[in-house]
């Protein structure tokens, strides 16, 4: 069946010239200075050095701070959801997946537009609050409403994966630990959550990919001076303008979330038994 | 017989470093039904594939009514194949699968149907025209594979072990269906399998194959009664292969210590042969009357015979027989020369 | 003992729910707001249509939207070709070209947004292509040709690797093979495809905000710009995507479901047929 081979190579010109050579230029510009033309360029690891002044560190601290707890919060309340909805009728179950899953494609811009109108000063949680007698509370441009929006957006990502390992669980495993003598927290512990862990695992490292990155968020409910890496780059690509600096620090994003998968992939049982 | 309609003359396959046919010199007839028959991993297969188009052979020749086609891509040539797993579209009903090769074609609609309902019916499957393929048990959807490919009118018929997925009862109903499909539409079948009691009893002509190389061509009875060599003796059937015999002179072979009259010839004088004895071929007599003696060491009841295993002096036999016989019992063992079947050592 | 199993589904129940009050709050919030008849985004204070007349009057939206749409269009269009007749060829590689194919594959898919964003920002300026429309477009294509890929190309690997080769003995030529057997058979996995590239596409913020120049700008990017002021005109256009999204994902949800069971229907009546045969 050589017939088809031939019909890769129009992707593999497109796929190098549009993923491979881009990746490349990022590498380059983060180990050159000379601005934004490769005209007269120089080595050099200057962009690196920079990122370890105080105020970019803090900045990286601060992304893997907030990513850490948006990841832990999505992991508490969409096991809890995934499981859950795992105790209802297939067809409950597959209406309640598909409306976990609407939101994932409702872009995130929106979504996080109406958290700012949810969230403000004089907003609907603070309009509650006042009606029912309480002090209003600053919620915008704060850790708070970022994570909020953050959760908000993300636990779809980590609900599917779970859901779709703990549906996979064959229910005689259940019933014979029951049988050996554990009890439902048992048998939670020691089966089920154990052969939910490919689940938990996708779920982690989609994420966490999406939390560390993301600018937009940060951006309109943190704020216009609330900085995490994804602003850091973008500021520096639109507004500062130092590409070399940009990509150096796009290089390390990429790389803390290589180290995070491959750790999180050393978790996996299945993965591990490939190695 | 017929005219030659297929040659292969030294076709040799590599995959890699590794070479799957080591030259195959074949000759097929108009009208016949040949097996090739041999175990997994012989070649049989991508001989039938190179027939049909779907490999090209690293050296060699193809020649299909004395012309060499195999550089002709599948899709022109005169053959059909019957797949393995049948290959049946999912997505086309029972009628548009067959129908499949002559839409092609660009046939008129009217010879399509006519075409389409007469090969239907010839396999059997009269009024399944709108049945959806997948719903179809595996005997059906076997009957509409061959339909698929005979309503082309080939000149010759491949079939790659099709009867490999059904059970063993629809297995002996496929068996003579096909050999009576053969016989109506008069073509040539060239058919595939490792199950030689499959091979024996539908085929014209038999070709044994190992290792990429063709073991012995032949008709089924002369493929068992006169196996050419230690390989096709064991893979046909159960036997008892005695490895060190000796042919003394023409129509005299040694073995066990004793000489015995047989019908074969042509040897060298004394040149060391290997000789065979099919299980049913040997008889258990009383210990006087015989040359070679021992007892019987096992008795198993297979249904319709006795499988016995004699113990002698320089080897164990295997015997079927209707009688029964008591472990431990002393017999004696008995053959006559046509029972000796006497091959070249490999 | 039964009590305490209400009690508990109960539980699961108003969880469930709370969770979806969650998710779902900002989209209510859009939703809702886009029919009030003032300005505010807390009280609601009347229906009124008055911000989709604005929307619609609003010639930049208006531009927007069209970029959006044909962009998303066109890179769905030539993303879900790409893709198809690659995880096609990519079933029939060598094994070394396939590992490559896919793992260069994988990388848009798992590297952040924003690296793929300013990666392609460089590339274009690299090779001096005016940033606007056509780079937008480009871009859309590089990231959405990978998630067509991984949508077909395990329907292509689970083929019965005989079918194409059935279609040739038949006499179809390899062309045929694949319009006639091939395609019909990963149909299912093509229109994934095309459904993740068109929203994929639609959706995104990240990716042409980076690529995109002179004025060129889609949905999400005039809603980037306008965040800085309260615009309920947003929230209608943002109800206008939801909207459209939601059916597209019930129809594409449902329809598939309402069919199984039609064939379930049909494949009882045909096995009733065949036992009176």
């Amino acid at each position: 069946m050589k017939h088809y081979v031939k019909l890769v190579r129009p992707y593999l010109i497109w796929s190098v010239l549009m993923i491979v050579i881009p990746l490349i230029l990022i590498v380059i510009y983060s180990v050159t200075t000379g601005g934004n033309t490769l005209v007269n360029i120089q080595f050099t690891l200057s962009n690196f050095k920079k990122f370890a002044e105080p105020i970019y560190l803090q900045v990286f601290m601060k992304s893997l701070q907030i990513g850490v707890i948006t990841v832990l919060f999505c992991f508490l309340f969409g096991y809890i959801l995934a499981y859950k909805i795992c105790k209802f009728s297939e067809r409950a179950q597959s209406f309640m997946i598909l409306l976990v899953t609407i939101p994932m494609w409702i872009n995130t811009l929106l979504r996080t537009y109406a958290w700012m109108s949810i969230l403000s000063d004089n907003g609907i949680v603070n309009t509650i609050l006042t009606k029912l007698g309480l002090d209003p509370m600053t919620f915008m441009y704060t850790d708070f409403a970022v994570i909020v929006g953050m959760v908000s957006d993300f636990l779809p990502f980590m609900v599917i994966p779970i859901y779709t390992s703990l549906s996979k669980i064959d229910h005689s495993l259940i019933e014979a630990a029951h049988d050996l003598g554990a009890n439902n927290v048992q048998t939670f512990f020691k089966v089920t959550f154990k052969l939910s862990l490919p689940g938990v695992v996708n779920g982690i490292m989609m994420t966490f990919l999406l939390s560390v990155s993301t600018f937009v968020i940060p951006k309109l409910l943190g704020g216009g001076q609330y900085m995490l890496i994804g602003n850091l780059i973008e500021t520096q690509f639109i507004s500062v303008g130092n590409w070399n600096f940009g990509s150096a620090i796009s290089m390390i994003l990429a790389v803390v979330i290589l180290i995070a998968i491959t750790i999180m992939r050393r978790m996996d049982p299945d993965d591990a038994e490939e190695d | 017989m017929h005219n030659k309609i297929i040659e292969l003359k030294h076709l040799t396959k590599n995959f890699g470093e590794q070479q799957v046919l080591k030259g195959i010199d074949l000759n097929i007839y108009e009208n016949e039904f040949l097996t090739l028959l041999g175990p997994s991993g012989c070649g049989k297969t991508t001989t039938l594939r190179i027939i049909a188009g779907f490999e090209e052979p690293s050296g060699g020749e193809v020649l299909f009514n004395g012309v060499d086609i195999s550089k002709v891509p599948a899709y022109k040539r005169e053959v059909n194949t019957v797949f393995q797993k049948y290959a049946l579209f999912p997505f086309l009903n029972v009628y548009d699968n067959v129908a499949f090769g002559l839409k092609i074609k660009k046939k008129s609609k009217s010879f399509i149907d006519e075409k389409v309902k007469k090969t239907l019916k010839l396999v059997g499957l009269e009024g399944f025209d709108k049945r959806n393929v997948t719903l179809l048990s595996g005997g059906q959807q076997q009957r509409v594979a061959i339909a698929r490919a005979l309503v082309n009118e080939p000149k010759v018929l491949l079939l790659d072990e099709p009867l490999g997925a059904l059970d063993a009862k629809l297995r002996k109903e496929m068996q003579s269906e096909l050999k009576k499909i053969q016989k109506e539409v008069g073509i040539t079948f060239i058919f595939v399998t490792h199950d030689q009691e499959e091979a024996l009893s539908m085929s014209d002509t038999v070709v044994v194959m190992n290792e990429g190389i063709i073991q012995q061509i032949g008709s089924p009875v002369d493929i068992y009664n006169e196996p050419e060599n230690r390989f096709v003796a064991g893979f046909i059937g159960e036997s008892n292969i005695i490895p060190d015999a000796v042919m003394k002179r023409d129509l005299l072979v040694s073995f066990d210590g004793f000489d015995f009259d047989c019908v074969d010839k042509g040897f060298k004088e004394n040149e060391e042969v290997e000789v065979v004895l099919r299980p049913e071929d040997i008889d258990i007599v009383d210990v006087e009357n015989s040359k070679i003696k021992g007892k019987v060491k096992s008795i198993i009841f297979k249904g319709v015979h006795y499988e016995i295993v004699v113990e002698t002096q320089y080897r164990d036999y295997l015997i079927h027989t209707t009688d029964y016989f008591e472990t431990g019992l002393h017999v004696g063992l008995s053959f006559g020369p046509e029972d000796i079947h006497v091959m070249y050592k490999m | 003992m039964r009590k305490k199993h209400g009690h508990r589904k109960l539980g699961a129940g108003l969880y469930i729910a709370l969770c979806f009050l969650f998710l779902y709050l900002p989209i209510l919030v859009t939703m809702i707001f886009s029919f009030n008849s003032s300005k505010s985004l807390t009280k609601f204070e009347g229906f009124s249509l008055m911000w989709y007349e604005r929307l619609f009057s609003d010639s930049e939206i208006m531009e927007a939207v069209y970029v959006s749409l044909s962009v998303a269009l066109l890179a769905t269009l030539i993303s879900t070709i790409l893709g198809t007749i690659t995880a096609i060829g990519l079933s029939k590689s060598r094994k070394l070209l396939k590992e490559v194919i896919v793992n260069i594959n994988n990388v848009p898919i798992m590297n952040p947004d924003i690296v793929t964003a300013i990666g392609l920002m460089i590339l274009f300026s690299s090779m001096k292509i005016e940033k606007g429309y056509l780079t937008m477009l480009l871009a859309h294509i590089a990231f959405c040709t990978p998630y067509v890929i991984t949508s077909v190309y395990p329907k292509v690997r689970s083929l019965d690797p005989s079918i194409a080769n059935a279609a040739m003995d038949l006499g179809a030529t390899p062309f045929q093979a694949l319009t006639k057997v091939i395609l019909p058979m990963i149909k299912e996995g093509i229109f994934a495809g095309v459904l993740l590239a068109f929203t994929m596409s639609f959706d995104d913020f990240v990716i042409s905000y980076f690529v995109t120049g002179n004025g060129v700008k889609n949905i999400s990017i005039i809603v980037y710009n306008m965040t800085k002021r309260t615009n309920p005109t947003i929230n209608a256009l943002s109800t206008i995507v939801i909207v459209v999204i939601m059916v597209t994902l019930v129809i594409v949800n449902v329809v598939p479901a309402i069919n199984k069971k039609k064939n379930k229907k049909k494949m009882a009546l045909e096995l009733e047929n065949m036992n009176h045969i």
